[in-house]
C-alpha cells in the first residue's frame, strides 16, 4: 500500500505550551488509522494543522508526495482533505441536501432543489451512507447528523477523511453504525484518520494506531498485533489497571428509596413508574440507552425536576416535595451529566465553584457574609487532593480542560461527605487517567459505607463498578440484576426492551 | 492586578477611538478639534465651579449606573432605570414637601427610604414577577414601565395631585428639612456625593462578599447551574430587579433632595438611559462606575462650553458616547482582529526568514 498522507517532525508551539513536538504520522491508502491519546495529548492540534486551522512552526505535511502548506481549511478541502468535527456544523432548519451543498452550491442565484437532492441521493448511494436528502437536519438523530457531515466532506471530493472524536456524542447503536460506515469506506479505498481516546473502539475498527502522549507520537503499531493493555500503557506512560479491584461487601440499610416514580417533561412522560432502592455501601448502576428517562429520573431524585407522582424517600424521610437546597443539605451529592450547563458556573472562579453547593453554610458564610479565607482554604485543599490543574484556585472554571472541570465537580461533591452520591456519566469524555481516578473515588465512598447511584451509558463502566445493575428502557425499569452475574448480552437485550424470562 | 489592567483595556481603547472619530468629524465640518477638546476639558474640569458641576451630575449617573450593573450581573437587563428614577423622584419630592416638622436627617432619610422602596417595587413587581412567573422579557417590560413612570410624572405636575398652585407645571418646593445640604455653595454639588460613594461600597460588598451577591451572580451567569446549587432562581430574579430599581430610585431621590428640590415637567432626565452606558463602559464593576460616570458627566457639562468657545455643537458629545457604545458592543470583534493581526505577523516573519 502506498503512503497517502505523510507528516514529518511537525511542531507547534503555543505560548507556554509545546502542543506538538516533532510529530510523525504516516497514513496509507485504504487504511483506518487511529490516533489515540489522553485529553491534552495533542491530537486535536495535530489534526487542526492537517486541516489548515493552525499553521505548524516547523515540519512538513505531504499528500501523495507533494508538500502542502495550508493557511486555511478552504485550501485543505481543495487539496482533498475532509474533516468531521466533534461538534457538528450544521444548520438545523435546512434540509440534508441544503446543508451538504451549502457554501459550494451548484448553479447561480437560483437554487435547484430537485437537482441537488438527486445529486446527494447518488452520493449517498455511492458511499453507502443512506439518508433522505429532503429531511430537515433538525429532525435527525445525532448519528444521522454525523452522516450528513461525512457526506458533506465527500461532496467536496475529499480523498482523506479525518474523524475527530466521532463517537463522543453517539449512542452504542449509532457507534455500531458508524463503524460499519467506516469499514465500507475502507473497502472503497478511502483512508481514514480516526481520533479517539476510547481503547475498545480503536481496537475494533482501526488497522494501525499511532499513540500520542504529551505532544509526542510515542509509537505506531499494527492494531491486530497489540493488546488494549499495551495501548493503555503507551497512552499514559505507566501501568494502568484496567480491571477495577472491588472487594466484596454486604450492603447495609437502604439510603434512597424510589417508589413508583413518574416524571414528565412537557407533555411526555419520561419516567413511567420506577421503583428501586440504593443501600449503604453499594454502587447501584443504572444502565440504559441515552434518552430512556435515566437523566430525568436522576433530576427528579435531586429535585431539579418535579415528580408527577410516586415517592422519593431519603434515609426514611419523604423528600418528594423538598427543594434542591433541602436535598443537598440532607446529604445528597450529585455529579450532573452536563458539567457545563449544570455542574459549574463557568464564569466563576474555582474558589466559588468549589462551594457552589454549600456557599451559604458555615464555615463558608455566616449571617449572609461570605468568608473568603475559609473558602480559599477549602479550595486549596480540594485542588491539592484532587490534583486539579492548573493549581490556581482563582482561575476561571471556563479556562480548565474538561477533565479538570470534572475533577472540580467531583472534589466538591465527594468532599461534602454525602450519604448518597449520584453520578451521572461521571467519566464522559475523560481520558484513562482521569477515569481511573474517578472510579477509585466512587469505590472509596462505597468502602466507607456510602450509597452510590451510578448512571452511565458505558456498559463497561456499569459492569465493572456496580454491585447491582438496574436497566432502564423507555422510562421503565426492566430488571435489577446482581452486578457480578449480569452478562453483556443480558444487559444489551434489556436495554433494547426485551424482557428476560423469569429465572428459576 | 493584571486582571484589573486587562479590564481597563477595552473601555480605554473605546474612548480613545471615539475621541479620534470625534476629531475627524470636527475636521470634516471645519472646526479646530484641539481647541474644541480643550474647551470641553476646561468646561468639565477647568474651575472649581465646573468641576463641582461635573461631579454633581456624575452622582445620579453613579447611582443609576450601579442599579443597572446589579441587574446586569444577575442577568436581568433592566433598561428601565429612567422610569425607576422618576418613581424615586416623585416619592422623594412628595415626602419632601408634604411631611412637616421632622428634623433634617430624619426627613431626608424618610424621603430616601420611601423613594428607593417605591422604585424597587416598580421594577420588582411587574417586570420582576412577569419574568419569574411567565418568562416575560425584562428589556420589554422595564422599558414599558419606564414610559408609564415618565408620563405619570408629567401627569402629577400638569394639573395632577402634585402640581403647585399657579400656572407652571411643577411641584411645590420641598421643605428645608428635606434638602441635602450643598458641599460647595453656589454649585450643584451636594453631600449626595457621599451617598453615591457609600452606595458603591455597599454594592461592591453586596455583590462580591455576601451570599446574596453570590446567588445573584450565579443566577446571572448560569441559571441551570444556580438551580443545581439550590438557589431559588425566580426569587433572585425578582430580587435583582428590586435592588436594581432601588438604586435608580435612590439616584432620583438624591437628585431631587440635593439639586432640583422640586419636580419639573420634563420628558426625561436622561440619567436612567445614560446609566446603561455607564454600566457597560465600567463592565459592571462598581468602582469602575465612578470613573465612567465622571466621564459621561464631563462630556455633558464640558459639551456646553465647547459649543460656546469653539462653535462645535454640543451634540457632538452624543456622537462620542454613541461610538463608545458601539465599540463596547462590538468588543467581541477585538479578539478576531487580534488573531488576524497575529496571523499577518506570522506570515511576515515567515517571509522574512525565507
Amino acid at each position: 500500500m502506498s503512503v497517502c498522507l505523510e507528516i514529518k517532525n511537525l511542531t507547534k508551539r503555543f505560548p507556554g505550551v509545546l502542543a506538538n513536538d516533532r510529530v510523525n504520522l504516516e497514513l496509507r491508502d485504504g487504511e483506518i488509522h487511529a490516533i489515540l491519546g489522553e485529553n491534552g495529548a495533542g491530537k486535536s492540534t495535530l489534526v487542526k494543522m492537517i486541516y489548515g486551522l493552525y499553521q505548524p512552526d516547523s515540519g512538513s505535511i505531504s499528500l501523495h508526495g507533494q508538500e502542502l502548506h495550508f493557511s486555511s481549511p478552504r485550501q485543505a478541502i481543495q487539496a482533498g482533505i475532509g474533516m468531521v468535527h466533534q461538534h457538528f456544523m450544521l444548520i438545523p432548519a435546512l434540509t440534508v441536501a441544503e446543508n451538504i451543498v451549502l457554501g459550494s452550491e451548484p448553479g447561480n442565484i437560483h437554487y435547484r432543489r430537485k437537482e441537488n437532492e438527486e445529486v446527494i441521493r447518488q452520493l449517498s448511494k455511492q458511499y453507502h451512507l443512506e439518508i433522505d436528502p429532503s429531511a430537515k437536519v433538525g429532525d435527525l438523530t445525532v448519528g444521522l447528523q454525523q452522516r450528513v457531515e461525512i457526506l458533506k466532506v465527500f461532496y467536496r471530493k475529499a480523498k482523506v477523511l479525518i474523524l475527530d472524536e466521532p463517537t463522543a456524542l453517539l449512542t452504542p447503536q449509532e457507534v455500531e453504525q458508524l463503524i460499519q460506515v467506516m469499514e465500507r469506506l475502507r473497502e472503497q479505498g478511502i483512508p481514514i484518520v480516526f481520533i479517539s481516546h476510547k481503547l475498545d473502539e480503536v481496537k475494533r475498527v482501526s488497522d494501525r494506531v499511532t499513540v500520542m502522549r504529551a505532544g509526542k507520537t510515542v509509537a505506531t503499531v499494527e492494531t491486530a498485533k497489540t493488546t488494549p493493555q499495551e495501548l493503555a500503557n503507551l497512552m499514559v506512560g505507566r501501568e494502568v489497571v484496567l480491571q477495577v479491584s472491588k472487594p466484596p461487601q454486604t450492603a447495609g440499610k437502604p439510603v434512597l428509596e424510589v417508589q413508583d416514580l413518574v416524571v414528565a417533561q412537557g407533555h411526555a412522560e419520561k419516567v413511567r413508574g420506577v421503583s428501586f432502592e440504593v443501600r449503604q455501601g453499594e454502587i447501584f448502576g443504572l444502565a440504559g440507552i441515552d434518552g430512556n428517562g435515566q437523566f430525568e429520573l436522576v433530576d427528579a431524585i435531586t429535585g431539579l425536576l418535579p415528580a408527577k407522582s410516586g415517592k422519593v424517600v431519603f434515609r426514611g424521610n419523604d423528600i418528594t416535595k423538598a427543594n434542591v437546597h433541602k436535598r443537598t443539605t440532607a446529604g445528597i451529592s450529585y455529579i450532573p451529566q452536563d458539567r457545563h450547563a449544570d455542574g459549574l458556573v463557568l464564569d466563576f472562579e474555582l474558589t466559588e465553584n468549589f462551594v457552589l453547593r454549600d456557599f451559604a453554610r458555615a464555615p463558608f458564610a455566616q449571617f449572609g457574609q461570605m468568608h473568603r479565607q475559609a473558602i480559599e482554604a477549602h479550595a486549596e485543599r480540594l485542588s491539592e487532593s484532587f490534583d486539579v490543574r492548573p493549581h490556581r484556585i482563582h482561575a476561571i472554571a471556563r479556562n480548565l480542560s474538561g477533565g479538570n472541570q470534572q475533577k472540580v465537580i467531583l472534589a466538591r461533591e465527594v468532599s461534602r461527605e454525602p450519604e448518597l452520591l449520584i453520578a451521572a456519566q461521571p467519566t464522559r469524555g475523560l481520558d484513562v487517567g482521569a477515569i481511573q481516578f474517578i472510579h477509585d473515588k466512587l469505590l472509596e465512598l462505597r468502602a466507607n459505607g456510602k450509597a452510590v447511584l451510578l448512571v452511565s451509558l458505558e456498559l463497561d463502566e456499569i459492569m465493572s463498578l456496580s454491585d447491582r445493575i438496574g436497566v432502564i428502557h423507555d422510562g421503565r425499569l426492566m430488571a435489577v440484576l446482581p452486578g457480578g452475574q449480569a452478562t453483556r448480552e443480558q444487559l444489551g437485550l434489556l436495554m433494547t426492551g426485551v424482557k428476560l424470562e423469569k429465572e428459576g | 492586578m493584571r486582571r484589573v489592567l486587562e479590564g481597563l483595556l477595552t473601555p480605554l481603547v473605546s474612548i480613545i477611538i471615539a475621541i479620534i472619530i470625534g476629531m475627524m468629524v470636527m475636521l470634516a465640518t471645519g472646526h479646530n478639534p484641539l481647541q474644541a477638546y480643550a474647551a470641553l476639558f476646561s468646561g468639565a474640569f477647568g474651575s472649581t465651579y465646573n468641576l463641582s458641576n461635573t461631579i454633581a451630575s456624575a452622582i445620579p449617573l453613579i447611582l443609576s449606573g450601579l442599579g443597572v450593573a446589579v441587574g446586569f450581573k444577575a442577568g436581568q437587563f433592566n433598561i428601565g432605570a429612567e422610569g425607576q428614577y422618576w418613581i424615586g423622584s416623585m416619592a422623594a419630592v412628595w415626602v419632601g414637601y408634604s411631611v412637616k416638622g421632622l428634623p433634617p436627617v430624619l426627613h431626608i432619610a424618610l424621603a430616601i427610604v420611601l423613594a428607593t422602596v417605591a422604585a424597587g417595587l416598580w421594577a420588582g413587581i411587574i417586570p420582576g414577577l412577569a419574568k419569574a412567573l411567565f418568562g416575560a422579557h425584562v428589556v420589554i417590560t422595564t422599558m414599558m414601565m419606564s414610559y408609564i413612570a415618565i408620563f405619570l410624572n408629567k401627569y402629577m405636575v400638569e394639573n395632577g395631585p402634585m402640581m403647585e398652585k399657579g400656572f407652571t407645571p411643577q411641584s411645590p418646593v420641598i421643605q428645608n428639612s428635606a434638602m441635602i445640604p450643598k458641599l460647595i455653595e453656589r454649585t450643584q454639588l451636594s453631600w449626595g456625593l457621599f451617598i453615591a460613594l457609600a452606595a458603591v461600597l455597599v454594592v461592591y460588598w453586596l455583590l462580591f462578599k455576601t451570599t446574596l451577591g453570590f446567588r445573584l451572580r450565579a443566577v446571572g451567569s448560569n441559571t441551570r447551574g444556580a438551580k443545581y446549587a439550590g438557589i431559588n432562581v425566580p426569587l433572585y430574579m425578582v430580587l435583582a430587579l428590586f435592588i436594581s430599581g432601588t438604586l435608580a430610585g435612590l439616584a432620583g431621590a438624591v437628585q431631587m433632595l440635593g439639586v432640583q428640590q422640586r419636580l419639573y415637567d420634563s420628558f426625561t432626565s436622561g440619567y436612567g438611559f445614560t446609566a446603561i452606558v455607564v454600566a457597560l463602559l465600567a463592565n459592571n464593576n462598581p468602582f469602575g462606575i465612578i470613573l465612567s460616570a465622571l466621564f459621561f458627566a464631563a462630556l455633558a457639562t464640558g459639551g456646553q462650553s465647547m459649543q460656546l468657545v469653539s462653535g462645535v455643537p454640543a451634540q457632538l458629545t452624543d456622537v462620542i458616547s454613541g461610538i463608545i457604545i458601539f465599540l463596547l458592543a462590538a468588543k467581541k470583534i477585538m479578539p478576531v482582529i487580534r488573531k488576524k493581526w497575529r496571523k499577518h505577523l506570522d506570515l511576515a516573519t515567515e517571509r522574512g526568514a525565507q
